[in-house]
């Protein structure tokens, strides 16, 4: 269960230039210069507003583009919750499961509002819109896949089972 | 039932009999990180307690996003990664050599049938040989490095028949760029595109590695080519002799079927700030440019340069404006030299930057100020993507770019149609 946050409202086709652009991926490696500059181009006070335990909310396509991991790291590193998104571009659904950042495909997302106030539950499966009295289903991880988030990412994974998954 | 090419090269790498939907750990041919990533990939290596590459020859290391070094903090990356390599016993290839996808299919790493992976999305463009490539994330690189295997999901196949007869002056460029447009960002997402047709049996590899580069802008897990007489022949002017690979059998299950007749096909140019945001130049001709960039994944191989050379040769740049060249790789450098391609740039005013990403990812050699206006033979134009975000990017084809160069505005590269 990740706790109470606000929403964060964004359209269709948030591309990972967009989440972190390559000026910065590729001259600043200190993350937490790296993110400041988070959503930059399409919000730029992004950074300075959101709050730990908010959550991103998108259209379709959310992370499509290049295959910079530094993006779901600089939306984990500054505190957000999850990315809710009624569809997700692969490369950045793998990695942020990779990382550690909790990736929601959620048919509806495009109903909650900038600011909404929600919860969700990753294991029963919903969002919770607290500010509209709405319950959202979204659609399960895999299991796969859910393996290697509820350890916190890969690496945490290898460190506790001593091997890969896959292994 | 019948197979498609993917579900063959997956099958083939994991030992199962795979179809679409199946997830499956298979053992992947090759390798690739670059500059752009190597940090996060070498300090998950670390983290995860790495000792030894699975197969060091398998790994290719390469410094193409940031070479030379434009930052204190990316030469502390390149000394990471020299030294990573170096320990390890990997493949590296240091500043100048190439973009690592071109360098990927010179070092014969990629050949028919083979499962490749990259840590740039762009890996994709190694179906134009037959190969399944696809990009991947830092971290699973990592883990590759570690056990040399990955899972994957079998992609469903959008299979595109393009029919017809390319006109002059219309290259593989407009046709994947009037594909992107039509099929959407999202319109192939987790697929492989399997693109077939009289169109693209006469197209020489070059120009087929131009259209799977960009089967990523429209959500595709990998653009794929069956192999065949023109690419064995490309493999061979490398030094590589294979005639493997697989074909998608007639009884294969494709989720959807696309077909293209490009005998009307018009140059093409996506637009600000989407790749699939895609116009004929003809709506946009006029627009001023400030910078043309030549080169890329995309298009700094060889057939690109003498298209953009052909256009170039007794002419000269546009006062104003300033064309970068970065031809694909030191193999492509030189060859271009030989041909005399190097001297035209060079006589009309063009700068020729040292083998490899150029400014196509924003990190250095043409960071557009506010307000200004690039025309690009690259795959990207997304807002910020060169530089400021007040900057506009149209990217187009090696002709209409360096037709774009001479006028200073975009610029329908029919014009420079010899008569006769």
């Amino acid at each position: 269960m990740l706790g109470l946050g606000r929403a964060w409202k964004f359209g269709n086709d948030v591309n990972t230039d967009y989440i972190i652009a390559g000026k910065y991926k590729l001259s600043i490696t200190d993350i937490d210069e790296l993110s400041k500059h988070a959503m930059e181009a399409i919000m730029p006070d992004f950074s300075q507003k959101v709050r730990r335990g908010d959550y991103i909310v998108a259209g379709r396509n959310f992370g499509c583009g290049s295959s910079r991991e530094q993006a779901p790291l600089v939306l984990k590193h500054l505190g957000i919750a999850a990315v809710i998104a009624r569809s997700f571009a692969r490369i950045f659904y793998r990695n942020a499961v990779n990382i550690g950042l909790p990736v929601v495909e959620c048919e509806d997302a495009e109903e909650i509002q900038q600011g909404d106030l929600l919860e969700v539950d990753l294991q029963r499966g919903y969002v919770k819109n607290v500010a509209q009295s709405r319950v959202y289903k979204v659609r399960p991880l895999p299991p796969e896949l859910w393996e290697i988030l509820s350890e916190g990412g890969l690496v945490n994974y290898v460190k506790k089972h001593r091997k890969l998954p896959w292994q | 039932m019948g197979k498609t090419v993917s579900e063959k090269i997956l099958s083939r790498a994991s030992g199962k009999d795979a179809y679409a939907g199946d997830i499956v750990v298979a053992h992947v041919d090759a390798a690739m990180m670059h500059d752009g990533m190597a940090q996060l990939v070498m300090n998950a290596f670390n983290e995860m307690d790495g000792k030894t590459l699975w197969d060091a020859k398998r790994v290719a290391v390469v410094i193409d996003h940031v070479a030379p070094s434009a930052y204190e903090s990316f030469s502390e990356v390149h000394k990471q990664m020299r030294k990573f390599a170096f320990t390890h016993n990997a493949r590296f290839y240091e500043v100048g050599s190439g973009v690592c996808h071109q360098l990927m299919i010179e070092s014969g790493l990629v050949f028919p049938g083979g499962l490749i992976v990259g840590s740039d999305s762009h890996t994709c463009t190694y179906g134009a040989l037959g190969a399944f490539a696809t990009g991947i994330g830092s971290t699973e690189m990592a883990a590759v490095f570690l056990s040399g295997k990955l899972w994957f999901k079998v992609p469903e196949t959008m299979k595109i028949t393009v029919e017809g007869e390319l006109p002059p002056m219309i290259f593989p460029k407009d046709l994947i760029l009037k594909i992107v447009g039509t099929v959407k960002a999202d319109g192939a997402t987790y697929k492989a595109i399997e693109f077939g047709g009289p169109v693209i049996r006469a197209m020489d590899a070059e120009g087929r590695l131009t259209l799977t580069n960009m089967a990523v802008e429209m959500g595709a897990k990998t653009g794929i080519i069956e192999p065949d007489e023109k690419n064995y022949s490309f493999l061979k002017s490398l030094g590589f002799k294979s005639e493997e690979g697989f074909r998608s059998d007639e009884d294969a299950d494709f989720c959807e079927f696309l077909r293209f007749d490009v005998s009307d096909l018009e140059p093409q140019v996506a637009c600000p700030h989407a790749v699939d945001n895609v116009k004929p130049v003809k709506n946009v001709e006029g627009k001023k440019v400030d910078q043309v960039f030549l080169g890329s994944c995309t298009n700094g191989r060889l057939y690109d340069l003498r298209v953009a050379a052909e256009i170039l040769k007794g002419r000269h740049v546009k006062r104003g404006v300033r064309v970068i060249v970065a031809p694909a790789s030191r193999r492509v450098y030189m060859e271009a030299l030989k041909e005399g391609l190097i001297e035209v740039f060079l006589d009309s005013g063009c700068t020729v930057c040292n083998p490899g990403c150029g400014p196509c990812a924003g990190g250095h050699q043409g960071i557009l100020a506010p307000g200004e206006v690039c025309i690009s033979t690259s795959n990207r134009n997304f807002k910020g993507r060169m530089g400021s975000s007040g900057a506009e990017i149209y990217l187009a084809s090696p002709a209409t770019a360096a037709a774009s160069a001479v006028e200073g505005e975009i610029t329908d590269p029919r014009r420079f149609l010899k008569e006769g």
